[in-house]
């Protein structure tokens, strides 16, 4: 076994470290998008008419049932072909995973909509509360704080699914880490340490979830 | 009066302790072939962990339990008893128990349930184990329901299961844990009638519970536990009609009221 | 001026795609098989009363859930190598970064299922006599697979996803096999829409029969 050189890794750290930056950007702009066409999605797919339920369902299954490579690499090659413009490769990183987030992210929320009871609607209605009045401040308050450990694991989930947009050549963290590794031929040095990066970034994030969710069942 | 029937199962100074709270406080109890003993207490008073210790379910944390006059386990050396699994699985194989949730297993049906351990603990036969649950389910009145699924039946058939259950091992002794305390007022009656129905036969049985007149009808010997100890022992016509005890009449007194 | 479909590009190389198909099936089932094995093993050490079992089981499980697949895949492929004086083929390289990144997934899929059986149900049996092992396995065991097949088969559908990734590694799965006829052919919207297609159709289509399956069994017990 050769001498491991953790020290090659370590000098370039602060390159690493700028590029987790960019990890960063991309996993904060996806969520965003994720998160907010999100409620747009779950409004569609709770809908009575079927012109926006059955949409809104096919476009939760066309996400949650195709691999994330493939919507990332379809967004980035297939899709300027279909529009004529040719998307920089973080916008399409943005939006794949964005997409990708959509999607999960409309399950999330309808879900913790439907968890709140009728009743509570019924009550608010009863006060001669608005719909939207009734949404905001009686509904929402009571599904976010259940929806928290759900919206925890997805942002885990696409924290790692940030480090896929290296295959479009968007210069994340994971991207650095290819390039640095054959360039210093220190594979196992870079790799490790790049995982131990995503780590202590992502495991605070697991553990808070758990937290929250042995505080609520107990 | 002939002489005495023999000691099946015996307690001496059983003490019980979660964390940082005594339970039960030095229990002794002694029960004979045939006896019919009715637990009764408060909530906290540890009647519930006093059944659990006399199968093992829970480990005593002082005192010795004996079955048919031999302890149960070995002594550590430091005033506590070792036991040995092995052991444990042949001790409860004759000292049945009927639970408050009737915990009969979800996934095999009725005949299943009441077969699955003269098959697997016994190692009778299935022609043997099938006649065995049979007869036991035919004398809780459920012999219709040897094929139903335990979510198909009313709480108060599942726990005449439960009983046929522990019964298929033709147990010394029965313990029964609170029996009708989970189930709907109306599908009381139906329970306790398939317990009546044992005394016939002479089972040996502990009961854990809150019904005061059944335990009066039904019971050889009440015991009043309070605060983990014994407080008061006897016929039912003296601890339920003229309990020497302060504390036994008045949880007497507070059960009749809320009855009537 | 409007895009003019053309699938021939597809069509003419589908002996190519479907060879794609048939690794994408075998890295999926080879890392299913090896994922079931560590995790079942990690989820009985997590289990167990041990702490020099449960430590490192729960390290291990929180390492490969909070760190990107495709880390994994490149160390084993690029990093493992280098250091050990072991070359893996980028098939045996995937086989292990899927297997063990999966193991620390089915090992909670397994102890959520046990650890899900009500208290009185090992009661219930220990009541009647019935030894540790053969309480778990009629009792325990049972019950605790029903609950488990729903997450395990969400997890099993998640390992196919992340198969893809194995393409970067140049492991001859779909996508693979996708990049290369699109290199060939300069179709990709035609070619990675077709892909994409075939996850949605076998995935979805596995989806609604895992549900079906699920249901007739809830309605067997009378649920």
């Amino acid at each position: 076994m050769p001498e491991l050189q953790f020290g090659v890794v370590f000098a370039d750290f602060d390159l690493l470290i700028r590029a987790a930056g960019t990890t960063a950007l991309l996993w904060a702009a996806a969520f965003s998008v994720g998160w907010s066409a999100g409620w747009i999605v779950a409004f569609g797919r709770r809908s009575p008419r079927l012109v926006l339920a059955i949409p809104a369902r096919g476009f939760v299954e066309c996400f949650r049932n195709t691999p994330v490579l493939v919507q990332l690499i379809w967004f980035y090659y297939a899709l300027p072909v279909l529009i004529g413009i040719q998307m920089p490769a973080f916008g399409a990183a943005v939006l794949a995973l964005g997409l990708n987030g959509t999607a999960y992210c409309a399950e999330i929320h309808r879900n913790g909509l439907q968890s709140v009871a009728i009743g509570q609607w019924e009550a608010g209605r009863a006060l001669g509360m608005g719909r939207l009045r009734v949404f905001f401040r009686i509904i929402l308050p009571q599904a976010v704080s259940r929806m928290i450990p759900a919206y925890t694991n997805r942002a885990v989930e696409m924290a790692k699914n940030t480090s896929v947009a290296s295959v479009i050549s968007v210069h994340e963290l994971m991207y650095n880490a290819r390039l640095f590794s054959s360039q210093n031929y220190v594979p196992l040095e870079t790799f490790t340490v790049v995982a131990g990066i995503y780590f202590v970034v992502i495991w605070p994030i697991s553990l808070a979830s758990s937290l929250i969710e042995r505080r609520r069942s107990a | 009066m002939t002489s005495p029937e023999p000691v099946v199962l015996s307690a001496t100074a059983i003490t019980k302790r979660f964390g940082t709270v005594d339970v039960l406080k030095g229990v002794d109890l002694t029960v004979r072939k045939g006896e019919r003993i009715a637990i009764l207490g408060s909530s906290g008073s540890g009647k519930s962990t006093l059944l659990r210790c006399l199968n093992l379910l829970e480990r005593p944390t002082g005192g010795t339990i004996a079955l048919d006059g031999r302890t149960i386990g070995r002594p550590d050396g430091k005033g506590c008893q070792r036991y040995d699994e092995r052991e444990l699985d042949r001790v409860r194989t004759r000292v049945g128990m009927v639970f408050q949730q009737f915990n009969l297993f979800p996934h095999m049906r009725v005949i299943e349930n009441v077969m699955e351990a003269p098959r697997g603990v016994l190692g009778k036969s299935k022609a043997e184990a099938q006649a065995i649950a049979e007869r036991q389910l035919a004398a809780v009145g459920l012999a219709e329901k040897a094929t139903a699924w335990p979510a198909q039946l009313s709480g108060g058939q599942q726990q005449r299961v439960a009983i046929a259950r522990a019964l298929a091992m033709d147990p010394e002794v029965l313990l029964l844990d609170e029996p009708t305390s989970s189930l709907d007022p109306e599908l009381v009656g139906e329970v306790l009638a398939a317990i009546r129905a044992l005394s016939d036969e002479g089972r040996t049985m502990l009961i854990v519970t809150h019904e005061l007149g059944f335990a009066f009808h039904f019971a050889t010997r009440v015991l009043f536990l309070h605060d983990g100890k014994v407080l008061e022992e006897g016929p039912p016509e003296q601890v339920l009609k003229a309990p020497r005890e302060e504390r036994t009449r008045r949880f007497i007194e507070r059960f009749t009221e809320r009855r009537f | 001026m409007p895009y003019v479909w053309d699938f021939s590009a597809v069509t003419r190389n589908w002996t190519v795609l479907l060879s794609g198909l048939g690794g994408t099936i075998v890295l999926s089932l080879a890392g299913i098989a090896v994922g079931i094995l560590i995790g079942a093993g990690l989820a009985a050490m997590r289990l167990s009363g041990l702490r020099v079992l449960r430590w490192p089981a729960t390290a291990w499980i929180e390492f490969f859930r909070n760190t990107p697949p495709l880390v994994h895949f490149f160390w084993f492929f690029y990093g493992l190598p280098m250091a050990f004086g072991i070359t893996l083929s980028s098939f045996g390289a995937a086989l292990a970064a899927l297997g063990i990144q999966s193991s620390a997934f089915f090992a909670e899929v397994f102890r959520g299922g046990i650890v899900s059986v009500e208290r009185g149900q090992w009661e219930a049996g220990r009541a009647l006599g019935m030894s540790r092992a053969r309480l778990f396995r009629r009792i325990i065991l049972p019950q605790a697979a029903r609950r488990m097949a729903a997450p395990f088969v969400e997890r099993c559908f998640e390992l196919v996803k992340t198969t893809t990734l194995a393409a970067a590694l140049a492991h001859h799965e779909l996508l693979y096999a996708a990049m290369v006829v699109v290199t060939e052919t300069y179709r990709p919207l035609e070619v990675y829409t077709v892909v994409a297609l075939l996850f949605l159709t076998v995935l979805f289509a596995a989806s609604q029969v895992s549900e079906w399956l699920e249901a007739r069994g809830r309605a067997m017990q009378g649920r």
